[in-house]
């Protein structure tokens, strides 16, 4: 029996069940986590934010961005010199989100109402990514200040004050605290999208992304909303850049650099193309694996680099679209009750045409 | 013969050349408010090129597109679509990673709010017979059937003028039939350019045909006087040589 995957399905289970666990986390994670552990887990929810970013443009968007570490550069330094400069974190955490998001509408016009192709896209987005990384290494000088926040170039900018309550600069939120605050917005993030993607908006963008030139006969403004999908998931990954500031306290030029910039394709790629949850989950993974081979003595004899890329290759094309719709599939076809009624009927017919044959 | 209702679309001198070699040449055009007009010429004679100048997939070399009398060269392909200008091209271009209904939809939207793009979709489908492929995936389908849903999203919007590109290619004789009457139908409310190689379906169809060959128009007259024109048998079967 094969059952039909259709992603774009309105699966209420599904929601209900990613809801009741991430708000199982958030409610719990506190008393659950200690110190040690929730500050990794803050850390984790920014990165899976970031992912989220990348899985909304590419995966029903179709924009293959290769600076999404840009953005989420821009929102972290946005955050840290507002936040160095006006002492209190509510505007900075909003500026995070502007100002990348502002700086993909100028990039995404230029390269949407350009007519650029996917390739050039790709690397012109690299470009711009490797471009902020140069241009931020270089800031060393004492000429390079932003009201009072210095760049510091490479060493980066330390001591980063942390959330506030709003309005209130003197009264800093405790890891638990920031916690709650990162989970409230990953949820956010996550429903936010899944709303997007019912509306009007999200179900032309990921027509556009079936067929642009069809979208275009229906008189659609392709370069537009091509141009917004791009600002809303830059805006995300700026997001993501301000909580990654407020559990390290810390930014350097690194989030700029080709590592990250390819880690986030990778998080989407194993995580599942077209997905939401996945590309969080292919996060989680790969930084867990990635730690994890860290301390493993039988690695190092080799290089933990290699050992990594070799299981990200072997998964790649082990499980070629990715976990969320492998474990989908799999819940599908063994796990019945999962089914909306939608796949239910599919399923009974299916099953009735391996009876006939 | 002449027509003494007004234009609706009309070129002048509509030029495309790709390098050395001139694909539409000087083509002077006009199409009546609420004509059929079918385009029909050999292999590389410029048809599909003249129609993708149209609706600016190719920006013209030179010359002018008018539409009711508007100079729309310069537009955008969604611009020129929101004027009232339904598209359907030589092979089906639709939606293929989504629902027949979806599809249909997203056409709908455009016009419409949510509710009664959800209404507009429906009424299309059963119009066109397509209601049973409702739920299907578009990428799932025959090509006779992607062709009926291309022509569903088609004129969803409904358009004023409508561009056909081949529109029974690929499709079984019972399709081609229901696509006749169904062009015939279409014809009561909008205006018709209709690219096609089928003869017996521009026979049914077809009031007066423009020739096109080598990028310009050979001849343009009614299916009866086309049939006897030596030049388009010429063009169509070869010169005789003559000893």
């Amino acid at each position: 029996m094969k059952i039909a995957l259709n992603l774009n399905s309105w699966n209420t289970r599904g929601l209900i069940f990613v809801g009741v666990l991430m708000l199982a986390l958030l409610l719990g994670g506190p008393e659950v986590f200690d110190l040690f552990v929730l500050l990794k887990v803050i850390l984790f929810i920014s990165t899976a934010m970031l992912a989220l970013s990348m899985a909304f443009i590419w995966g029903f968007g179709g924009i293959l961005c290769f600076g999404q570490s840009a953005f989420f550069g821009l929102g972290a330094y946005a955050y840290a010199i507002g936040v160095i400069n006006i002492g209190e974190s509510t505007v900075p955490i909003l500026l995070s989100v502007l100002v990348p998001a502002g700086f993909a509408i100028l990039l995404g016009y230029f390269i949407f109402y350009g007519r650029l192709s996917d390739i050039y896209l790709a690397v012109v987005t690299l470009a711009v990514t490797l471009i902020l990384y140069a241009f931020i290494r270089s800031t060393s000088g004492e000429e390079y200040v932003i009201g009072s926040a210095r760049l510091m170039g490479f060493n980066g900018i330390s001591s980063i004050p942390v959330f506030n309550w709003p309005g209130f600069p003197n009264s800093p939120l405790w890891p638990d605290d920031i916690f709650y605050v990162a989970m409230t917005l990953l949820i956010l993030v996550y429903f936010g999208f899944r709303v997007l993607l019912r509306s009007r908006f999200g179900r032309v963008v990921v027509a556009i992304k079936e067929n642009e030139t069809r979208a275009e006969y229906l008189g659609y403004d392709v370069r537009f909303y091509k141009m917004i999908t791009f600002s809303i998931g830059a805006g995300v990954a700026g997001l993501a850049g301000c909580l990654f500031v407020s559990f390290n306290n810390f930014i350097n030029p690194d989030v700029f650099a080709l590592g990250l910039a390819a880690q986030i394709i990778m998080w989407v790629l194993i995580g599942g193309v077209g997905t939401l949850v996945g590309p969080m989950l292919g996060s989680l993974a790969l930084q867990m694996l990635y730690n994890w081979l860290g301390t493993q003595s039988f690695v190092s004899f080799l290089n933990t680099y290699l050992v990594f890329g070799a299981i990200i290759l072997f998964f790649v094309l082990a499980v070629p679209q990715g976990l969320q719709p492998t474990a989908r599939l799999l819940a599908l076809r063994f796990l019945p009750f999962t089914r909306s009624p939608e796949e239910a009927e599919e399923a009974d017919r299916a099953r009735q045409g391996a009876g006939d044959d | 013969m002449t027509d003494t209702r007004p234009p609706i679309l009309e070129t002048r001198g509509l030029t495309m050349r790709f390098g050395g070699v001139v694909a539409v040449d000087n083509v002077d055009f006009s199409l009546a408010e609420g004509e059929l007009r079918c385009l029909i010429g050999p292999n590389g004679a410029g048809k599909t090129t003249f129609f993708r100048c149209l609706t600016h997939q190719y920006k013209p070399t030179s010359g002018h597109v008018m539409y009711r009398g508007d100079d729309i060269t310069g537009l955008h392909t969604h611009q020129i679509a929101r004027l009232g200008i339904g598209i359907k091209t030589q092979v089906p271009s639709l939606f293929d990673g989504l629902g027949v209904h979806e599809n249909i939809w997203i056409s709908a939207r455009r016009h419409h709010k949510d509710r009664e793009a959800n209404k507009a979709a429906d009424q299309i489908l059963e119009r066109l017979s397509l209601g049973h492929l409702a739920k299907k995936v578009v990428g799932q389908l025959a090509h006779g059937e992607r062709q009926g849903v291309e022509l569903a999203i088609v004129l969803t919007g409904d358009p004023e003028l409508i561009l056909l590109d081949e529109p029974t290619a690929g499709m079984t004789h019972e399709e081609v039939s229901r696509t006749t009457e169904m062009i015939r139908e279409i014809n009561r409310t909008a205006s018709l350019i209709v690219v096609e190689h089928d003869m017996q379906f521009i026979k049914a169809i077809a009031n007066k045909v423009t020739v096109f060959n080598q990028g310009a128009i050979l001849v343009e007259d009614t299916m009866e006087n086309v049939l006897r024109n030596q030049q388009v048998r010429d063009v169509y079967l070869g010169k005789r040589e003559v000893a």
